[in-house]
């Protein structure tokens, strides 16, 4: 019985030795339940040991193995072969970032965003261990949980149209995790928070295009955190003509 | 070579090593930190952990409740003093980590909420929806950025330990993305590296997950403690061996074979009844659900599947609006995967390799035999999880223990002299040669991939759920054989950036002596106990023989040198391990005849 295959086309870079990326084609035997990832590790085992590419956790969680799949930012490991046999696939490196190798982005721009949010609690009311938790009800967690779910894979920034024209944009992933520590019962430092967001790189980039929310793989909603964001935003701007030292500061 | 000058090197940046930067940092703010991780400190396996992490929350619960289900648990092979310092420090790493944000399931008054879990008599799991392990390792990830002491060495692959003068005094690292070397000089180093369930074939674990630490510390003359101990998780996707929770259990979800029966009953874990009961049934511990389920495949009431046989994990009595709610993650694997709705179809499951109990031997408080080594989480035998960890006693594991190897670390550091630069410096290029050299040499036959895939298989036959001495010793010879291989090992890629092929060889040589210490430490192992079951004469534990810690040696060029260590015993005096009613009742007697 001759085994099914699928083709495979991978854009290749490798700054070493080509000047541009270009395309290769490869033949990997096909099963029904086989992820792109599982294509592309076939690839790497047994056909070509030069390809680079990052995985981990194989269950959509660790958010490393981010690719476009046919020009869609997917995650490769929820994404399945038999939704395009027996078309050839087309895996490249995620859109709007520098490739370092293969499907290898630099993910440098991304990191330092984040770090840039204050992406941490910074108490309303400090607490001792001793004290026990902070009570937080279903409904307070409710209004930052989904924005928490991030998994930092960036499939939105290579959605984001904006973020492709100006890499400076903070973006929607590290907007949507400002604005889980901004809704968060717990925590009180929203004010210094929203000079990033009323900033040039900030929420007024957007253009309310709404790609990101369409390919996020967790339902963060990057699009609605930016939104509410420029209400917010909108509002600090006219609460500074009635408060001279207030609103944003 | 780039030479960089910290106080403290952690290599892993998962939640173990994060918490312990974060203790370090906490401790003396002008301790210089380096954080050093093959991948960002987000994706790492702590990630893919769901069900939750256990700490005493209830005022129905105790400290002496949540001591004596991990000593039981562990078949009495745990370090019990050691047990009881981590009960006693569970609950407040877990407040701790609610003040630093992580969103924690909730009562309708806003306590945090706490769930069933597998061998444990009280609800005391805390959890973040079946997400928590991902929710802990962001929490730790992003509260890290707050220290500015803590400097990251992201995407670094570490390829050894700088020893001198009796102690370690750092480490040497790959930078992935250029392929250059750095050598870290610290006066103390922990490793947080995690488990090894990579190398068996079927397992639950992300590909990151291949022994790194393990072995590095391993080849510096640090005993592996316990490694045949492997648990294997009972409800986990065929084929790929992905997770799904023991929360699913604990949510109340069924285990039933091919005729719709739930087997666990007749495996001394009943009576079955229509709701959860702790201890009981699917709330079993995980070593003797799995072992269950290789019985019911023997009497062929196992379902063939085309990854082998699976039994089914039945979810449907909850409604899908508690499946959304509490196991939000389970529910979209199981559609998007399986393609199968768990509100209306039951999950075909089988075991799989999840766990490493054993690891890296450290004291009570972290500190490796070797001066100024510190291990914690998965990669450590710190000695809580005995011969079958319990369920979501990993994660709290990670942020108690995480903790303690920082406060040590950081203690030594401030203790110890500096180094000798230019030996260190010299070592490291020692170094630097070597792993180059596996690189560059030409002329190699053998495909990582057909060695790992060997590897894997052959830990499968002779390290699985039951073990026999013929399979064991054919799975020693096996890996002899594949370390004899590996000296021929071809890395096609030659260049420097993301030279992933070249890190996944030096990967597989730390697997293999992983392998080694595991598959020896089972074959000398003549009982049965925990997570190493035996059918060939020594199906009984053997507390006159066996109550005692293996302790695998490294012997260049030959096989692990076995031998054993005392287990410590405060005061619970080893007894009859019995779940379900039989459980009830041993501990019956056991409460009459201490009064």
């Amino acid at each position: 019985m001759a085994e099914k295959t699928i083709e495979i086309e991978v854009l290749r870079y490798h700054p070493e030795k080509d000047r541009e990326p270009h395309r290769q084609v490869f033949e990997v035997p096909f099963t029904d339940d086989m992820s792109v990832l599982q294509g592309v590790q076939y690839i790497k085992d047994y056909l070509d040991g030069s390809l680079s590419f990052r995985w981990s956790c194989r269950m959509a969680i660790c958010g490393s193995c981010g690719m476009m799949i046919n020009g869609i930012p997917s995650l490769s490991c929820q994404t399945f072969l038999r939704d395009y046999y027996p078309a050839r696939v087309r895996v490249e490196a995620l859109s709007h970032f520098p490739i370092e190798r293969d499907l290898v982005i630099s993910m440098d721009g991304f990191i330092e965003k984040l770090e840039s949010i204050q992406p941490y609690i910074i108490p309303k009311e400090p607490r001792t261990l001793e004290q026990g938790e902070y009570l937080q009800t279903p409904e307070q967690l409710d209004a930052y949980e989904q924005f928490s779910s991030c998994i930092n894979c960036l499939l939105c920034y290579a959605a984001c149209p904006q973020f492709g024209l100006n890499p400076d944009f903070v973006g929607p992933a590290a907007i949507a995790l400002l604005h889980r520590y901004n809704v968060d019962s717990r925590d009180g430092a929203k004010a210094e928070r929203m000079e990033l967001v009323n900033s040039e790189e900030g929420v007024f980039n957007c253009t309310a295009v709404g790609y990101c929310s369409e390919v996020c793989p967790k339902h963060v909603d990057p699009a609605n955190a930016v939104n509410q964001n420029k209400t917010n935003s909108a509002a600090d701007y006219f609460l500074r003509f009635l408060a001279p030292k207030g609103g944003a500061k | 070579m780039e030479t960089y000058k910290a106080d403290v090197v952690i290599v892993g940046g998962g939640g173990a090593g994060l918490r312990a930067a974060i203790a370090v940092a906490e401790s003396d703010p002008t301790l210089k930190i380096a954080l050093v991780s093959k991948v960002y400190p987000m994706r790492s396996h702590t990630v893919a952990a769901e069900g939750g992490s256990a700490g005493v929350k209830q005022q129905t619960d105790s400290l002496e409740y949540h001591f004596n289900d991990t000593v039981g648990g562990g078949d009495w092979l745990c370090e019990q003093d050691v047990v009881e310092y981590f009960v006693a420090h569970c609950t407040e790493e877990l407040t701790q980590l609610e003040h630093w944000g992580c969103p924690w399931s909730r009562t309708p008054d806003g306590h945090v909420n706490v769930r069933a879990f597998g061998g444990m008599k009280i609800e005391r799991t805390w959890f973040a929806a079946d997400k928590t392990g991902f929710h802990m390792l962001h929490t730790l990830f992003q509260t890290s950025i707050k220290y500015p002491a803590i400097k990251r060495f992201d995407e670094h692959f570490c390829v050894d330990l700088v020893v001198e003068d009796g102690r370690v005094q750092g480490v040497v690292a790959i930078e992935i993305a250029t392929g250059e070397f750095t050598l870290v000089e610290a006066r103390s180093v922990i490793i947080a590296t995690g488990g090894a369930g990579r190398v068996f074939r079927e397992n639950t674990n992300g590909g990151v997950v291949t022994g790194d630490g393990m072995a590095l510390a391993y080849r510096h003359g640090v005993p592996l403690r316990d490694m045949e101990f492997v648990q294997y998780h009972p409800t986990c996707m065929p084929g790929t061996g992905l997770l799904f929770t023991e929360a699913c259990r604990g949510e109340g979800g069924f285990l039933v074979n091919k005729d719709g029966y739930r087997y666990l009953q007749d495996y001394g874990l009943g009576p079955a009844e229509p709701l959860p009961r702790n201890k009981f049934m699917e709330l079993g511990p995980r070593d003797r659900l799995s072992q269950a389920f290789w019985y019911e495949q023997q009497k062929g009431r196992t379902i063939e599947g085309p990854h082998g046989s699976v039994v089914h994990l039945d979810l449907r009595h909850l409604g899908e609006a508690k499946l959304r709610e509490r196991l939000p993650q389970i529910y979209e694997l199981a559609e998007q995967f399986l393609g199968v709705d768990p509100a209306r179809t039951p999950i075909p499951v089988r075991p799989a390799v999840h766990y490493t109990m054993g690891g890296i031997l450290v004291d009570g408080r972290c500190a490796s035999p070797l001066p100024g080594l510190y291990a914690a989480g998965e990669c450590s035998s710190v000695g809580i999880h005995g011969a079958n960890r319990l369920g979501s006693n990993s994660l709290s594991e990670l942020c108690v223990f995480g903790k303690v190897a920082g406060v040590e670390a950081a203690r030594f550091a401030k203790s110890a002299g500096p180094g000798n630069s230019t030996s260190l410096q010299k070592q490291a290029r020692a170094v630097e040669q070597r792993v180059m050299a596996l690189k560059q040499k030409t002329g190699g036959n053998e495909r990582i991939a057909t060695l790992r895939k060997e590897m894997a298989q052959t830990m499968e036959d002779g390290c699985g759920i039951y073990r026999l001495a013929e399979t064991m010793q054919k799975t020693c010879d096996k890996l002899d054989e594949l370390k004899a291989r590996f000296k021929n090992v071809n890395v096609e890629d030659k260049s420097s950036v993301w030279n992933t092929e070249w890190l996944l060889a030096i990967e597989l040589e730390y697997q293999l002596d992983v392998a080694q210490t595991m598959a020896y430490s089972a074959l000398h192992r003549r009982e049965s106990r925990g997570a190493h079951q035996r059918l060939d004469g020594f199906e009984q534990r053997d507390d006159v023989n066996f109550l005692k810690h293996s302790q695998a040696h490294y012997v260049a060029d030959g096989a692990p040198r076995i031998d054993y260590g005392p287990v410590k015993i405060t005061k619970s005096q080893p007894g009859t391990r019995a779940y379900g009613a039989a459980g009830e009742k041993a501990e019956q007697e056991r409460k009459a005849s201490h009064g």
